[in-house]
């Protein structure tokens, strides 16, 4: 134990520590503004200068560490100014349209702005005529908002994916898209969660998200996420991982939509075929290892970068576009409903869903499973548009068609969900036996590569959870070296954490909140009697009356395929 | 002979303008504890109307040498590196080779501009990243090339040090001068500013003011300021006092940080971008030009930033009012 001074205060702390850290202990407010947790101390934007007793120089409360008798200030006139001016000089460089923000007017530099009373409009903008681009039609980068603490090129570069770079123009250095060949966005969106300006937000965020209620003519059908049941109601002031299911269901009635499934019950499905696929590739010892394909990111990652993999990909669609299938094909049918009369819209945490969509491959008949994706973020917005006071909705039920899922179908939202489900379904399959202890911890937690054994019958089967791209890339690059060998089955989300941390989500992100929406998927599933997806009566039901009666479009709506991809276009809007 | 103690002895200071003394950094690195330490001899100035290493690598590179050698056998498990700024490279590559023999010295042709000089950046540099400063502590002697203990020093160090070695260390220094006897020269390094113009011929008849400790960083001192020493590195600017525009005198300043800088920190990439501008327009809004100085030397990161603020201060002070 040290002691130090802050503000007259006598604090003791242990060594080691930053200012920051200790005066947070102490609830002693530094403003941090480029800091984040899930990113290396950078100490750029330098708002949180702190005086130090001693030091002619202010120091930054981030980076610097306490040490014994050390005396800081952190409210004086002086260390204010400061603050105030290095503000005033971030918002110059800061093109301000808080109207359409993915912060909402939530952001610190607004906060600060008001705390610290500075001038945004002091200086012109000197970025005004940085140009916005737009990677494929999923990410739009507006360089004018960029306050160039680099955040996004450090997380893009954690991904694997440095499609993020830092190039010197004229007398400044830029981010900017990279132009190498071999460099693509994955549309993941970790850059937006992790930039403190706004820069980056989905293409057509917040524009489109009317259109659901536009669709005169046509029958509206929502289906909303595992993860968004414990992440959307963040954007209305309830707690982190607030458990929020019913009352997701509510506000979409309330928006006056026609029907309303749970993405939960498509992963059910998901799983009982990704089930099937392990099982016969196990007996026939063919592409194996198995990979998960339900992250988008993930998927274009292979066919860009490890196109060797993509036979090991598991051809089972991902739940929304399983979901969005059955709906056109099953659900229409049984309702009599013209299938293209039906306007599917998926609620999901991701950027990448919005690009998964639009592939080729998915299509059954000429129709998309699919027809518009709003993130978590899009979906509060519209709430709010439309007056809808999300945290005073009372708990309602998705429709009856598709039922309730099982806990399996729940789990898909955090990192090991889609393993776990994939073993209590594939284990009863291959053993024949019951299995009763259907908690598979190992795989579950925010550790990013988690490797598990597991035992089924008298063979042991190694498996692979990934979530974090760049840990991907690594793992596969070991594993295309032979250092890596003798897996069954690898789960790979390209988000920390899986989907509960996606691209798509309300911000802010830190590993924290991340832990509290995914401990509040194991609580649902938990509570829920069905905790195996091929026991979810639905999933029986739908296979008895359809799958298993017309295999050529149950292979439709069940199965997808990959190709080789090129880099996608980046272009300036 | 322990050189350590004999540097002491000397007191001799570090020449790249810190001034820090030159046996301390030695010894923190000799008591480091790790398998591998980096000495590197900096050569890399980039600092306006500055000359001296060149000069020095031209005329002494076997004192510089010499000075390496001693840092070699003073701390174990070490090699070095000659940090060569582009153009001295191609000069004096083949010269330093032939006098490095087989001692474990390596020449390393510089990376980026004037930041590429500073101590962390050459670390930064030398691993293959981007030519930006690190975050201190740790400190080069702590963790520095590869995270190993590191000593930078100054060609100029290198030089006294290989001099302390002869015993013919006079406790001179080199001074690189502007005026109307350009030049490199080497005086005792207690003279006043003064009486180094005086001695080389560079003090002037009409009126003047000057520009002390580098050719962008220096302050400025009016004539009647010069019964002192120089403040950083040995390089002074002699201005004609009504022949000098001083908007012109900031532009070229702003204009050399503003291509300088590696705009990773906030108050010296937009301050000095508004400098600039102020300047470029011919509108200097004194408040605002005071802020910006103030945030640039109090909270900039490296010390680019925080000592680019005083030619700027000490002009307009002096000069302009």
């Amino acid at each position: 134990m040290i002691e130090i001074i802050i503000n007259g205060k006598r604090i003791k702390t242990e060594k080691g520590k930053t200012i920051a850290q200790v005066a947070k202990e102490n609830r002693i407010s530094i403003p941090l503004l480029c800091y984040h947790s899930d990113l290396k101390i950078k100490a750029s934007c330098r708002v949180c200068v702190v005086e130090i007793k001693g030091d002619k120089v202010f120091q930054p409360a981030c980076s610097t560490k306490v040490s014994k008798g050390m005396e800081i200030i952190t409210d004086s006139k002086e260390v204010k100014n400061a603050r105030k001016t290095n503000l005033e000089l971030l918002f110059s460089q800061h093109k301000e349209e808080c109207s359409d923000c993915v912060w909402d007017g939530k952001c610190d530099l607004l906060k600060l702005a008001k705390e610290y009373k500075v001038g945004i409009n002091k200086f012109k903008d000197r970025k005004s005529k940085y140009p916005v681009y737009q990677f494929g039609n999923s990410i739009q980068f507006d360089s004018s908002k960029c306050i160039d603490c680099r955040n996004c090129v450090e997380v893009c570069h954690n991904q694997g994916v440095d499609f993020l770079e830092i190039k010197e123009r004229g007398s400044f250095f830029q981010i900017v898209p990279s132009k190498k060949k071999d460099r693509d966005c994955v549309y993941c969106g970790q850059c937006l969660t992790h930039c403190p300006a706004g820069a980056f937000e989905a293409v057509g965020e917040f524009e489109k998200i009317e259109k659901p209620l536009k669709q005169k003519d046509k029958v509206v059908v929502f289906q909303f996420a595992p993860s968004i049941r414990t992440s959307v109601g963040e954007e209305f002031g309830l707690p982190y991982g607030k458990v929020v299911t019913g009352q997701i269901v509510s506000a979409i009635k309330a928006l006056g939509v026609d029907k309303i499934f749970d993405t939960s019950v498509g992963a059910d499905f998901t799983t009982a075929s990704e089930a099937e696929e392990i099982i016969s590739r196990i007996k026939e010892s063919k592409n194996l290892p198995i990979l998960t394909s339900c992250c988008p990111s993930w998927v274009k990652f292979v066919e860009q970068k490890f196109p060797e993999f993509i036979p090991n990909l598991s051809t089972t669609r991902s739940p929304q576009s399983i979901l969005g299938g059955l709906i056109k094909t099953y659900w229409a049918k049984k309702e009599g409903i013209n299938p293209k009369k039906i306007f599917v819209v998926s609620v999901m945490p991701c950027i990448a869903k919005k690009f998964e969509i639009t592939r080729p491959q998915l299509r059954i008949k000429e129709m998309r499973p699919v027809d518009l994706v709003l993130t978590t973020r899009e979906f509060a917005r519209l709430l709010v548009k439309r007056n809808i006071d999300f945290a005073k909705l009372k708990n309602q039920k998705a429709d009856d068609a598709f039922g309730s899922p099982s806990g399996a179908g729940v789990i898909y939202g955090a990192s090991g969900g889609v393993m776990e489900s994939a073993f209590r379904t594939a284990y009863e399959k291959l053993t024949g036996k019951k299995l009763q202890n259907v908690d598979f911890k190992d795989v579950r937690g925010m550790k990013n590569v988690k490797e598990v054994k597991i035992k089924i019958g008298k063979e042991t089967k190694k498996i692979a959870i990934i979530n974090g791209l760049g840990f991907a890339k690594n793992f596969f690059e070991e594993l295309k070296a032979g250092k890596r060998k003798g897996y069954t089955c690898i789960e790979v989300m390209a988000c920390p954490g899986g989907c509960i941390g996606g691209g798509g989500q309300p911000m802010p992100t830190s590993e924290e909140i991340r832990k509290k929406r995914a401990e509040s998927l194991y609580n649902i599933d938990k509570k829920i009697r069905i905790r195996k997806a091929h026991e979810n009566p639905v999933v029986k039901e739908v296979y008895k009356e359809f799958l298993n009666k017309d295999k050529k479009l149950a292979h439709k709506v069940l199965h997808t395929s990959y190709n080789k991809k090129l880099k996608g276009t980046v272009k300036r809007v | 002979m322990d050189i350590i103690s004999e540097i002491k002895k000397q007191k001799l200071t570090g020449r790249s303008g810190s001034g820090f003394p030159t046996a301390l950094k030695w010894e923190m690195v000799k008591k480091a504890k790790s398998n591998k330490k980096y000495i590197i001899c900096n050569g890399s100035e980039g600092e306006l109307k500055n000359f001296k290493d060149k000069f020095i690598l031209k005329k002494y590179p076997e004192i510089v040498v010499e000075g390496i050698k001693a840092a070699l056998k003073t701390i174990d498990h070490s090699s070095a590196i000659i940090y060569l700024r582009k153009d001295y490279y191609y000069l004096f590559k083949g010269r330093l080779k032939k006098l490095i023999k087989d001692f474990p010295i390596e020449i390393v042709k510089k990376k980026g501009g004037y930041l590429g000089g500073e101590e962390t950046v050459i670390c930064e540099s030398l691993e293959g990243k981007r030519p930006e400063p690190r975050i201190k502590p740790p400190f080069p002697v702590q963790s520095g090339l590869w995270g190993h203990p590191t000593l930078v020093n100054n060609v100029e160090t290198f030089y006294c040090v290989g001099r302390i070695i002869r015993k013919e260390y006079k406790k001179t220094k080199f001074f690189a001068i502007t005026g109307k006897n350009k030049g490199v020269f080497e005086l005792p390094e207690e003279y006043t500013i003064k009486q180094i113009l005086k001695e080389t011929k560079n003090y002037p008849s009409f009126k003047f003011f000057i520009q002390s400790g580098g050719g962008a960083m220096g302050e400025i001192l009016l004539s009647k300021e010069l019964n002192k020493q120089v403040e950083g590195i040995g390089c002074l600017v002699v201005f004609n006092a009504e022949k000098t525009k001083p908007l012109a005198l900031m532009k070229e300043w702003a204009t050399f940080f503003s291509k300088e800088n590696c705009d990773k920190c906030t108050p010296c990439r937009e301050g000095m971008y508004r400098i600039s501008e102020m300047i470029n327009e011919g509108k200097i809004d004194k408040k605002t030009l005071k802020e910006i100085l103030i945030v640039m030397e109090k909270t900039s990161l490296c010390p680019l930033g925080k000592n680019a603020y005083r030619p700027f201060q000490t002009l307009i002070k002096k000069v302009i009012l």
